[in-house]
């Protein structure tokens, strides 16, 4: 039996949760799959279904992106409210919970992608402050969709859910310790929740195990968890690298965006390793009464959501090494000097494609390109030597291609950079008769492109 | 329907012209002009003019204390330059000024949208609303979905929901605030014509009634002009200085 509403025709329940309940919708104008979200609004339910459901009616539609379920309807604000979106068809990650331990490239493949997902939110001034694989579902084209945004934080809209209530709303095991604290504008408390989440797929167990009450939750404020590979000896050290990093207590101390999360784990050979690494057992007793005894130290400081995102991008430097000349080397580190000197959360891809022609494909198989191919690499690095840029903070990566200008829109694309920096071409015979990169670049990357040219003495 | 909302113009102009034209631009249907016309700046009489036109145009209009003062007897309660400026401001104004600020209404309500000029519990009292205290006491005196005020000149978003918590927001310039139906909303617009929230820029909101929701717009316009005039005025050197620093 189906009843029409606002238009809709209601089918069956797809799933009834604490909050609200999911029906399959139709409708003659829209041909996707629907869901129909209407909020749990009987006598004696929880207050804070009502307002979070006011919450997510006011971010969904303000939301745009792969990463998110398409917004198709708000309705009923005389009656019954009701929100209508996209069903995603995949499952949740929730199901991938039956396997686990998953192994460790895997779980970055699963980590990078709702890193994704989750850059894409930030980018939209929303902090999502549930995330746990209930609320992760995969596109069949392989993208994260982020579901459920009742409990997020838009910073551009009044935060209901902060204002009506004093405990903090969230999944108690994947829950930051600052939103524990009630802070609920900083986007890093949804990496914390991502690396609890990796720390799961990859170690069957959670980090901090399901404590019942908020005090249990505030004991991640002082107390590490057991680390990943004690429980698993197998998970490289990478790995323990990134979860632990996510998994900081200090907002500071974890990695300062999703987007640059992601870009580690789908370079998970150039991760610097630090203690975190090789750290066998939890951290002692002693530290730990001291971190306890010292609360107001570790008091998580929050950052604005787009101020934090913005602070640290990711800057991609394409070189050209067959167009450079001493001073257009020069040029260009003097550009990325300027664009990391201010930002101490941004981080330098140095590219340099390979170009590859579409008869000798796989000519980098034979010894002969593999030479190529590290000879780039050291080329990058000689480059970027004078930088004097921290290890890690630099990474060196060498595209193959048989366009130039399509690798590096691509490779923009594909690692959410923030700004593409590049050389133009010095002699103005090769532009006539190659084309610009940079002039394609300019026209089509995601993001800022800045062309470096050495001053021409005329 | 789409109400442009502006608050406060205070005989200043440019600032006045630069927001009309600004929510023309963005599609408004219906200019709504909150009170305080006149008061602060030397061009009371454009000012009028330009608001008559707007009525005629099927525009709305509301008197505030300042239009108040201008055509009665006294300045009560104002400051030295506030008071000043009426005095100066009276000379000026037309018997049809007079007539029209005289027939303004205090409070209108169209659409689901309370619009007064300052605190709605008490129109005629002129009281500011500048805290979640002052807020609650408006919105428990009224019934409307959303009232929409001026007067304090620095913008502002209340709410009261069912559970009477009241929640305050500062609003955040160009981003659409849904005024969504489980809840009343109370809007304190900034200033057309003397902003005080330390941006120098007009100003003004735009109100969407279906789905309804408010958006705060700031238009930079020439206040070096403003400024110029209200010297030339010889008026209080004071009300042109603090349109440079919006304070």
């Amino acid at each position: 039996m189906t009843r029409e509403v606002g238009g809709f025709t209601v089918h069956e329940v797809l799933h009834e949760g604490g909050m609200a309940v999911l029906y399959r919708v139709t409708h003659p104008d829209h041909d996707l799959p629907m869901l129909m979200k209407v909020p749990r609004l009987r006598e004696g339910e929880d207050p804070a279904a009502i307002v979070s459901f006011e919450m997510e009616q006011m971010i969904m539609p303000r939301l745009a992106g792969v990463h998110v379920p398409r917004f198709i309807a708000l309705g009923g604000f005389e009656a019954d409210p009701f929100i209508v979106m996209e069903r995603v068809p995949g499952p949740a990650l929730s199901i991938r919970l039956r396997d686990v331990p998953l192994p460790a490239e895997e779980v970055a493949r699963i980590g990078a992608a709702v890193a994704d997902a989750l850059d894409a939110l930030h980018h939209q001034h929303v902090v999502h402050l549930d995330v746990k694989p209930a609320n992760i579902i995969f596109r069949e084209t392989g993208e994260a969709v982020m579901v459920d945004y009742g409990l997020a934080h838009h910073e551009r809209l009044p935060d209901l859910m902060a204002e009506e209530f004093r405990l903090p709303y969230g999944t108690v095991p994947y829950m930051a310790p600052e939103q524990a604290l009630g802070i609920r504008n900083d986007p890093r408390s949804d990496i914390f929740s991502l690396g609890a989440l990796m720390y799961q797929l990859a170690t069957a167990d959670l980090p901090f195990g399901e404590p019942q009450h908020l005090s249990g939750v505030k004991r991640r404020l002082w107390r590490d968890p057991v680390p990943p590979r004690r429980r698993r000896s197998n998970i490289p050290p990478w790995l323990q690298e990134v979860i632990l990093r996510c998994l900081e207590v200090q907002p500071d101390a974890r990695y300062p965006t999703a987007a640059q999360l992601a870009f580690e784990l789908r370079n998970p050979s150039q991760i610097a390793l630090t203690e975190r690494a090789e750290k066998t057992r939890r951290d002692g007793f002693l530290t730990v009464l001291r971190r306890r005894l010292r609360r107001d130290a570790i008091q998580p400081r929050a950052f604005a959501t787009a101020r934090q995102v913005q602070s640290a991008p990711i800057v991609a430097i394409a070189l050209d090494f067959t167009q450079m000349t001493e001073d257009l080397a020069a040029a260009l580190r003097n550009q990325a000097y300027k664009m990391l000197a201010s930002r101490p959360g941004a981080r330098l891809a140095c590219l340099n494609v390979l170009k590859t022609t579409l008869l000798s494909i796989d000519s980098t198989l034979d010894d002969q390109g593999r030479n190529r191919h590290v000879q780039r690499l050291v080329e990058l690095q000689h480059w970027a030597r004078p930088l004097g840029i921290a290890e890690g903070r630099a990474t060196f990566h060498v595209l193959e291609g048989s366009d130039v200008a399509d690798a590096i829109i691509d490779y923009a694309r594909s690692n959410r950079v923030d700004h593409v920096v590049l050389g133009a071409r010095e002699s103005s015979l090769t532009r006539r008769l190659l084309g610009s990169v940079s002039g394609r670049v300019a026209a089509e990357a995601p993001c800022s492109v800045t062309v470096v040219r050495s001053r021409r003495t005329d | 329907m789409r109400f442009a909302v502006l608050a406060d113009v205070h005989a200043n102009l440019e600032a006045f012209r630069a927001c009309l034209d600004h929510a023309r631009a963005r599609g408004a249907d219906r200019i709504v002009l909150l009170g305080d016309l006149v008061g602060y700046g030397a061009d009371p009489g454009a000012v009028l003019d330009l608001a008559m036109e707007e009525m005629g145009r099927g525009g709305l209009a509301l008197l505030g204390n300042h239009d108040e003062a201008a055509i009665g007897t006294g300045a009560t309660g104002m400051n030295d330059s506030a008071a000043a400026a009426i005095s100066w401001t009276r000379a000026k104004l037309s018997e049809t000024h007079r007539r029209f600020l005289g027939g303004l209404p205090l409070t209108i309500e169209e659409e689901g949208c309370l619009f007064v000029h300052a605190d709605p519990s008490a129109p005629a009292k002129w009281r500011y609303v500048t805290d979640s205290e002052s807020a609650n006491r408006s919105l428990q005196a009224t019934t409307a979905h959303a009232t929409i005020c001026g007067h304090v000149h620095r913008p502002a978003l209340y709410s009261l929901g069912d559970t009477g918590k009241l929640i305050a927001f500062r609003p955040v310039e160009d981003a659409p605030v849904p005024l969504t139906r489980g809840r009343r909303w109370l809007g304190v617009l900034g200033a057309v014509g003397q902003p005080r929230d330390g941006n120098p820029a007009a100003c003004y909101a735009i109100i969407d009634t279906h789905p309804m929701q408010v958006t705060w717009l700031r238009v930079p316009y020439d206040v070096a002009t403003a400024a110029a005039k209200i010297r030339v005025a010889g008026l209080p050197p004071g009300l042109a200085e603090r349109l440079f620093v919006g304070r």
